[in-house]
């Protein structure tokens, strides 16, 4: 059997730069150090691409991004805008039942990126922050998003005595896959708590997670106890209702 | 009886949302029907395909919950207004596809029947293909034998209401605010006005009755049918707009923005529509100025279906997000004329400011831009009527999804822009109706403790550009008018 085609492993590996960074654009020599290629092997590379509608640039000679053949491919590829247009119903209804801000986040490199967020329903003031980036590891969002995809490289950032470790995440996420949602109890801020359920395609992907995140006295029984179980069912029910919408559940 | 079901038979399709006393929304279930386009500026519905998926999704929301019709406590009505229907009293078969409320057939009649105010003091509303009474006209020139047979009272006029109501329950009856969008109401004794009836030349025997729009009209099985609104105006009651001066803007096919006004009808100088907002029971009627814009969600649904550069209404964004502004490119998406505040049925789509630079980003930009600068033009028109600056714009519909839109909004009107935490507030306003009509909820400060603030965009743009952007429109705006000509079809 021969092995893995290397041209193609490399075109991979620059649609994914290009995927990570967004809106943000890149030059073959950007993208030919970021991968360490020789840069005619980058272009050429490119240059398919392009061909193929996978990439395009603005102007002839100017920065890839990539192409809209990519948006129409493909079931893999879920539109964090979609996402929100989907959950749009559900994620209002979670607002109201638990009394409590929401957001939906999936993955983007290493981070969870924030696709919406409905304010907590007491009309206090509050700002939107859609767009944002909140780290996966010390979040209920994060932690049901990496439990059933990629546990992202690098190292952990340590925001309170309550992040865990690797070891104990390892633990975390074990816990997370067997009961279907996730927690964090001051793991990013001390005093504040999350829960999230994990958001599935039609093919069963976890594709996303929808959750809720306020104060340890609101969320728990108490200040070391996990949020309380009729919150959690709040929750999955909600990403059971988004999931559906997806056509993720027949039910 | 723990629920209420709203039905919403919107221009795209049809939907059934069960709510729960808090407005939580307990499930919904939707059916598409068909868009029938006979020729250019034609838009018709089976009437009867309709009825068939309402009786569909009212099922499927049901089961989806696991509820039975002892479960509902009331169904609402909300739906797509002007859309008109003629059927036979005696087997309920339509005589004709329904006329959407978009179809222009009925332009060389409009300007047969004189000047664009002729009506408006006694209807509210400027001469135009939009409303319901023309379209009704157009039916008895054009349907062969259809006027001796409404002479004979062999058959019945309706809007979706009206036509639901009536399979449903029996009842021949519509509401005032959708009578109010036929041209044939008089708003200030909200009955239907003998000599409107007369200058449009219908039958006033194939007229429903107008009824309040929280009441019970009837029951279908055991459930009461306690309320119908036109959807903006059921947005209206859904954002519970209860007192003077509070208003909101539904972005769906197209955009409304509603101000009550209070129990007096307010005459606009701006290009406004004066409209009925809502009537509870026997409570006097509250009354609204509505700007209303044609094409705003349907221009995204052109660029997906027929451009093709996106494959869901909801990858504009992640397309508009390739590029930083428009590139100088406006449209002008004047597909069926203009509609609020210019009312021109002769002007057309216009793409204006390409040069080589524009890209299909940049397209997508103007795609969504559209919908921001025809909602300042009718929130200009609202401040020059009222003569108070608005000061937050209330938003709803599922546009409101659409994040780069709410902040470009805030940005062109300078003001907050607010969406409150149930996008689907026309449905939402037509189980609210129907709840008070059965003593589900109380009264309407029960309703407005519901309302809470989901999200809220404010404006960052500076003035300059603004302005720039704004004038820039206005342009693109001139150059859509008078294309149409006299041998234009």
């Amino acid at each position: 059997m021969p092995g893995p085609i290397q041209s193609i492993q490399r075109a991979a590996e620059v649609l994914k730069l290009l995927a990570h960074g967004g809106a943000h654009q890149l030059s073959v020599g950007e993208i030919a150090r970021a991968l360490d290629l020789a840069k005619p092997t980058a272009h050429g590379i490119l240059r398919t691409l392009q061909e193929v509608g996978f990439v395009e640039q603005e102007v002839e000679g100017g920065k890839y991004r990539l192409g809209a053949a990519l948006f129409q491919i493909g079931t893999s590829y879920l539109d964090g805008n979609e996402l929100r247009a989907k959950a749009l119903n559900w994620s209002d209804t979670l607002a109201m039942r638990a009394r409590e801000a929401v957001r939906i986040g999936v993955m983007h490199g290493k981070h969870v990126l924030v696709v919406h967020h409905v304010f907590r329903p007491d009309n206090s003031r509050q700002t939107l922050d859609t767009g944002a980036l909140l780290p996966w590891h010390a979040t209920a969002l994060g932690k049901a998003l990496v439990a059933f995809g990629e546990w992202p490289d690098g190292d952990l950032q340590r925001f309170t005595r309550h992040t865990l470790n690797p070891d104990e995440l390892a633990v975390a996420m074990n816990e997370v896959r067997d009961r279907d949602w996730a927690y964090d109890l001051h793991e990013l801020v001390e005093g504040e708590a999350s829960v999230a359920a994990p958001i599935r395609d039609r093919r069963g992907v976890v594709v996303g997670a929808i959750g809720i995140s306020g104060p340890v006295e609101r969320l728990c029984d108490s200040p070391d106890q996990p949020p309380r179980l009729e919150l959690v069912s709040y929750v999955r029910e909600a990403a059971r209702s988004v999931s559906r919408e997806l056509g993720g559940l027949s039910w | 009886m723990g629920y209420i079901a709203a039905i919403d038979q919107g221009t795209t399709s049809s939907r059934c949302i069960v709510f729960d006393r808090s407005g939580g929304i307990v499930s919904v279930a939707q059916r598409e029907h068909r868009q029938i386009f006979p020729k250019p500026g034609l838009v018709e519905h089976d009437a009867t395909e309709i009825w068939t998926n309402v009786q569909a999704v009212v099922r499927d929301a049901l089961q989806q919950a696991s509820l039975t019709y002892a479960d509902i406590a009331a169904f609402g009505i909300t739906n797509q207004r002007e859309t008109t229907v003629v059927w036979d009293k005696a087997t309920g078969e339509p005589v004709h596809n329904a006329i959407v409320w978009q179809d222009t057939r009925t332009d060389a009649l409009i300007k047969q029947l004189g000047d664009q105010d002729r009506f408006r003091e006694r209807s509210g509303l400027p001469l135009a293909t939009y409303f319901s009474g023309p379209k009704l006209r157009w039916l008895l020139d054009n349907v062969e034998g259809l006027r001796a047979r409404a002479e004979r009272g062999e058959v019945l006029f309706g809007t979706m209401d009206t036509w639901l109501i009536w399979n449903l329950t029996g009842r021949h009856v519509t509401d005032v605010t959708n009578a109010s969008r036929t041209m044939l109401m008089n708003l200030e004794t909200l009955d239907w006005d003998p000599e409107l009836v007369a200058a449009m030349d219908v039958p006033r025997e194939m007229l429903p009755e107008i009824r309040s729009s929280s009441e019970v009209y009837g029951t279908h099985e055991g459930v009461p049918v306690a309320s119908a609104l036109g959807d903006q105006q059921a947005a209206l009651f859904g954002q519970t707009c209860f007192a003077p001066g509070e208003g909101k803007c539904t972005y769906g096919t197209g955009a409304f923005l509603l101000i009550n006004t209070g129990d007096k009808p307010v005459h606009s100088q701006n290009g406004l529509l004066t409209t009925v907002g809502y009537k509870i029971g026997d409570e006097p009627a509250a009354y609204a100025l509505e700007g209303a814009i044609a094409v705003t969600g349907a221009l995204v649904q052109w660029f997906r279906d027929k451009v093709g550069l996106i494959s869901s209404a909801a990858e504009i964004e992640t397309l508009a997000r390739t590029v930083d502004d428009n590139g100088g490119a406006y449209f002008v998406p004047a597909f069926s004329g203009l509609f609020a505040p210019h009312w021109r049925s002769d002007a057309r789509g216009v793409i204006a400011g390409l040069t080589g630079y524009i890209s299909r980003g940049h397209l997508a930009r103007a795609v969504l831009e559209a919908s921001a600068w025809q909602t300042k033009e009718v929130v200009d028109a609202m401040n020059a009527d009222s003569g108070v600056d608005l000061t937050t714009l209330r938003v709803d519909g599922g546009m409101t999804a659409n994040n780069l839109l709410m902040q470009f909004l805030a940005d062109v009107l300078d003001v907050p822009v607010v969406r409150p935490i149930v996008a689907e507030t026309t449905c939402l306003g037509a189980a609210y109706a129907a709840g008070l009509a059965v003593g589900y909820w109380p009264d309407t400060d029960a309703l407005k403790a519901n309302w809470h603030k989901a999200a809220e965009w404010e404006p960052s743009m500076e003035p300059a550009a603004r302005d720039k952007g704004y004038r820039k429109w206005k342009k693109a705006v001139e150059r859509t008018v008078g294309w149409m000509d006299e041998d234009d079809d």
